[in-house]
């Protein structure tokens, strides 16, 4: 396979005596979909907040490309083109989905201290970007108005504005309809199939099942397996989770 | 199927009209409107220039503050100090030309006296996570009791050689017979205005009142803006105390006293929400023009002032009113 986008060596992270993460080592490449699994409190979170930059490993290395990463804030790790789709999604409700989608990288027109906001260019590539997810999400529309899909398209339609290399999803079907989790599933594979490595944390087995090439299963801070999907079952990855199988 | 994709996304859900319909300080301001007609018709003494000039002159010592006012509001916050923040800053200026100095280093007294305590507000509420209640009742009480510190409780009306620029800047009107404190609101809120629709800082106002870990998430410098908008709506409450001390030609230490109640009155009934994410500058100014119509009407139809409190606390009832009801067909 390719060369590793992003790897993790021996990544521990403990906070006072609790040992949220212990000694994971995992790559990602370009254009796979990681399904990242395990129980509440198994060391999902920690370990995809180390990798967005709200944490700091205690033990270990992460190369981005190559190149030893380490970030102080999360802003950083947006830089270096690591995006995360936050559990909640992190949208304001009382802006408008371009307004939501730029929040933070405001496009601005004019010079020095005369710049002001470039409405038009923010809602033109909104627009072009929901068109690109084929999502029906208008770009002057308030987030407040929006159905939980939607959200999601414009909470994923951030992470589409620089060139990203890694998207690190949160639960993001946790708490939508059918019909949208099948909307959802389609951008994501939208999102590999741009070049993306995505890494999908789920509680939910079919999704995981459905779109992602690999699977990873964490217990109590440990990586468990690391499998890819077509030589694992359902059936096992819950044994995984829940420990009736030790380690494969 | 694109076609009607595109065309889906072309159409434009809420169109202009049912924007301005929805919008609660569009109905405030038919209510003023609605009003002043009504009190031309029916009492000889409204519509009269020295009356109008007195309703503009009056309302606007509101309305400036209620655009800081605003500002902090629409982050989620509250300012209650801006009563005594307005009484010491008139303090400042009124002490400091007492003692023989320029208007300017008076002015420059009391603006820097307004950035200092909104910056401690900010400070305390951005860096430190008290909440705003708290630290601007704290100031509230601050305030008032320096500006009795300073003058030592007396009543200032002697202003030094620059008197009567003082006097002129407050009391004059050199534009088309329009009171100068008019022309500093009208000035400031368009500034107000434009900040709001038109700066990234502006739109961070918005971001933080309408979900600040998100905002926080995304990169926006969330406690930079907050000491900001404190040092703005403090800001807001010196300036609005220079205009008034050159107004009235004399300082006490109890000017603005509940005027808080008044600014945050007159932004709420302008549509700014209390919870955040929503408000803007013309509601201000529309709020704080209602509160001075029911006032002034009340006076002129010869009923009794102590019908006031009733009236403008009805007003904040109604005027949220609307907004519930929006929200009721909402959710439906």
């Amino acid at each position: 396979m390719a060369v590793a986008v992003l790897e993790l060596a021996n990544i521990s992270k403990h906070f006072g005596a609790i040992q949220a993460v212990n000694d994971v080592s995992l790559s990602l490449h370009a254009g796979e979909v990681v399904g990242l699994m395990g129980d509440n409190g198994a060391g999902k979170s920690t370990l995809v907040k180390m990798i967005a930059g709200n944490f700091r490993p205690s033990h270990g290395t992460i190369r981005l490309d190559g190149a030893e990463l380490i970030l102080h804030r999360p802003v950083e790790a947006r830089q270096h083109g690591i995006e995360i789709v936050y559990q909640d999604l992190a949208l304001c409700d009382n802006l408008t989905a371009a307004a939501n989608v730029f929040l933070g990288r405001e496009l601005r027109r004019g010079v020095g201290p005369l710049r002001v906001l470039d409405h038009k260019s923010m809602y033109r590539r909104a627009a072009e970007i929901f068109k690109e997810l084929k999502s029906e999400t208008r770009a002057r529309d308030l987030v407040k108005q929006m159905s939980g899909g939607q959200r999601q398209a414009v909470a994923i339609a951030r992470t589409m504005l620089s060139r990203a290399k890694i998207v690190l999803m949160d639960e993001p079907t946790a708490a939508i309809s059918v019909r949208q989790v099948a909307e959802v599933l389609n951008l994501i594979r939208h999102l590999r199939d741009s070049g993306i490595a995505v890494v999908l944390i789920s509680h939910r087995m079919p999704d995981v099942f459905d779109v992602a090439d690999r699977v990873i299963v964490m217990r109590r801070g440990r990586k468990v397996a690391d499998k890819p999907i077509a030589a694992t079952s359902p059936e096992e990855v819950t044994g995984l989770i829940t420990g009736a199988i030790e380690q494969v | 199927m694109a076609i009607t994709l595109d065309r889906a996304i072309e159409h434009k859900q809420r169109g202009w009209l049912a924007s301005i319909l929805g919008s609660q300080t569009f109905w405030v301001l038919v209510a003023v409107i609605l009003a002043c007609i009504f009190l031309s018709v029916t009492t000889d003494s409204f519509a009269t220039p020295k009356n109008l000039y007195n309703i503009t002159r009056n309302f606007t010592f509101v309305a400036i503050i209620a655009l800081g006012m605003t500002l902090v509001i629409i982050t989620g916050g509250i300012d209650l100090s801006v009563g005594s923040v307005l009484c010491l800053c008139s303090m400042v200026l009124a002490v400091v030309m007492n003692a023989g100095y320029s208007i300017e280093v008076g002015i420059a007294a009391s603006i820097g006296t307004a950035l200092v305590i909104g910056a401690f507000n900010g400070a305390m509420i951005a860096y430190l996570g008290f909440p705003p209640f708290v630290i601007t009742l704290g100031m509230l009480s601050i305030a008032r009791s320096l500006a009795m510190v300073a003058s030592n409780n007396t009543v200032v009306f002697q202003f030094g050689p620059d008197h009567d620029t003082l006097l002129a800047i407050g009391g004059g009107a050199w534009f088309f017979g329009i009171a100068n404190p008019v022309l500093y609101m009208i000035v400031l809120a368009l500034l107000t205005g434009f900040v709001l629709r038109w700066t990234r800082f502006g739109r961070y106002v918005f971001a933080i009142g309408g979900n600040e870990h998100a905002a926080t998430l995304t990169g926006v410098p969330v406690r930079r803006i907050k000491l900001a908008v404190y040092m703005i709506s403090a800001l807001a409450a010196g300036i609005a105390g220079i205009i008034q001390t050159g107004w009235l030609g004399a300082v006490t230490t109890n000017i603005g006293a509940g005027m808080e109640l008044q600014v945050i009155a007159a932004a709420v009934i302008g549509g700014a929400n209390l919870a955040g994410g929503v408000g803007t500058a013309s509601g201000a100014l529309i709020g704080a023009a209602l509160i001075e119509v029911i006032r002034n009407s009340l006076g002129l139809l010869g009923i009794n002032a102590f019908w006031q409190g009733t009236f403008i606390g009805g007003a904040i009832v109604f005027a949220v009113l609307f907004d519930r009801i929006r929200n009721f067909r909402q959710s439906e």
